[in-house]
């Protein structure tokens, strides 16, 4: 080619800069606003389904109660993914959907629905973690190093 | 018995690069005329396009031929629903072309899919010699490329040329899973849920009244360093040209392809 390096990347600047310009930005207030509904009435929720499992056995430990209510929510994901309902919440909800415990569910759920036609153990098994592979990687890892740390350097095993 | 029998080709002796009274070619980018000049003029004698509810929605959506409303069209899963679009293109442009699948020398079409899967399958189920071609957005545009050089070197008589996508499979083959929550932001590209076919037929007295293919020009390649995943408009808009003006009484076209950068 003929042009020299410096020229395509002045090109390409500038082309990008005209992208900018025209591209159309999305509302950050909109956005966070929206995230915040979507995300607290997730919370608000969750908060609600403690609580009522809190007065139906009121002597089950604290833990045990939030991992029913983990539980309950993760169902309730599944069940608004497979409705087709999820995903439109989603797209307003943005991080709010997608941060809480909802949206790994929500993540495994619509993969493994997804590759169900290509079958139980190619489709479904083998694709159920392509979109929260990475969660699981990094939790697993970061994890495992975190307690490295906590053994040998602080000494509190 | 020679199968792939040159019929006949039409070069004039004494033709040397273009007549600049009547056609200026661009040349801004290259150095030589890369141009692909069909002195038979290959007709496009039959079209037929199947498209999904949202494309008939959109504002070409009158010129569709023929718009499914269900995603799956009555089929098990959506790349079963993508063959029967590609299928149905297929055969409706032979019928537009007034001709039986028989007359059919050869079909060269693309999808989206790995190992082409939709025009492979959908080649089985119609019987015609199949060439797979892959070029994304520009699919459609060098099929007809490519027929138009082997009906006028004279190889073949009638070829058809065919792209399909399906938004559905295409969004499994490259993005997410289609119920998974993710934000688009508002400038993102959908897939188009469509098939196209096309036959390209040799310049004879019955077919002297469709449109001609005169020229093609295979484009560059070029990369303006666009690095958004999303805005695969940008990336495309400099290069995937797909222009069929009228020089004078040449219907000329272009074909770019397209690279974008992850």
């Amino acid at each position: 080619m003929s042009e020299s390096t410096n020229t395509i990347k002045a090109r390409n600047d500038r082309y990008n800069e005209y992208v900018e310009t025209v591209t159309p930005k999305t509302s950050m207030s909109k956005a966070l606003l929206h995230s915040f509904a979507v995300g607290g009435i997730t919370c608000v929720i969750g908060q609600g389904i403690g609580d009522v499992v809190m007065l139906i056995s009121p002597t089950m430990s604290k833990d045990m109660v939030s991992n029913i209510t983990s539980m309950i929510l993760v169902t309730i994901a599944i069940l608004l993914t497979g409705l087709g309902v999820f995903d439109v919440i989603a797209r307003q909800g943005g991080a709010g959907s997608f941060l809480p415990i909802t949206g790994f569910a929500n993540a495994m759920a619509s993969a493994s629905m997804e590759f169900k036609t290509e079958g139980l153990i190619f489709g479904t098994s083998v694709k159920l973690f392509s979109v929260v592979g990475p969660v699981v990687v990094n939790g697993i890892v970061w994890s495992s190093l975190a307690g490295l740390i906590n053994l040998w350097i602080l000494g509190m095993a | 018995m020679s199968i792939f029998k040159r019929l006949k080709r039409n070069v004039p002796e004494s033709f040397d690069g273009f007549d600049n009274k009547t056609f200026n070619p661009p040349t801004g980018f290259s150095r030589r005329q890369r141009v692909m000049r069909f002195f038979n003029t290959p007709r496009i004698v039959g079209r037929m396009s199947v498209v999904g509810e949202k494309e008939s929605k959109g504002p070409v959506g009158k010129y569709f031929s023929k718009c499914e409303t269900d995603d799956k069209m009555g089929e098990k899963t959506f790349e079963r629903a993508e063959i029967r679009m590609l299928d149905t293109a297929v055969r409706g442009a032979v019928r537009d072309a007034r001709l039986e699948i028989e007359d059919i020398d050869v079909m060269i079409s693309g999808d989206l899919l790995n190992q082409m899967t939709t025009s492979s399958y959908a080649a089985r189920d119609i019987g015609v010699p199949h060439i797979g071609i892959y070029g994304a957005c520009s699919t459609m545009t060098e099929g007809l490329m490519l027929s138009a050089t082997l009906v006028d070197s004279g190889y073949f008589s009638n070829v058809i040329c065919a792209a399909s996508s399906h938004f559905a499979t295409a969004e499994r083959q490259f993005r997410y899973p289609l119920e998974y929550g993710c934000q688009r932001p508002p400038y993102a590209q959908w897939t188009v849920t469509g098939a196209a076919a096309s036959v390209v037929s040799q310049n004879t007295a019955e077919t002297e009244r469709f449109p001609k293919i005169v020229m093609a020009i295979p484009g560059l390649i070029t990369d303006y360093g666009v690095n958004d995943l999303n805005n695969m408009g940008a990336a495309m808009a400099p290069d995937n040209v797909i222009i069929a003006p009228y020089y004078g009484k040449y219907m000329t076209l272009w074909h770019k392809n397209t690279v974008k950068r992850r």
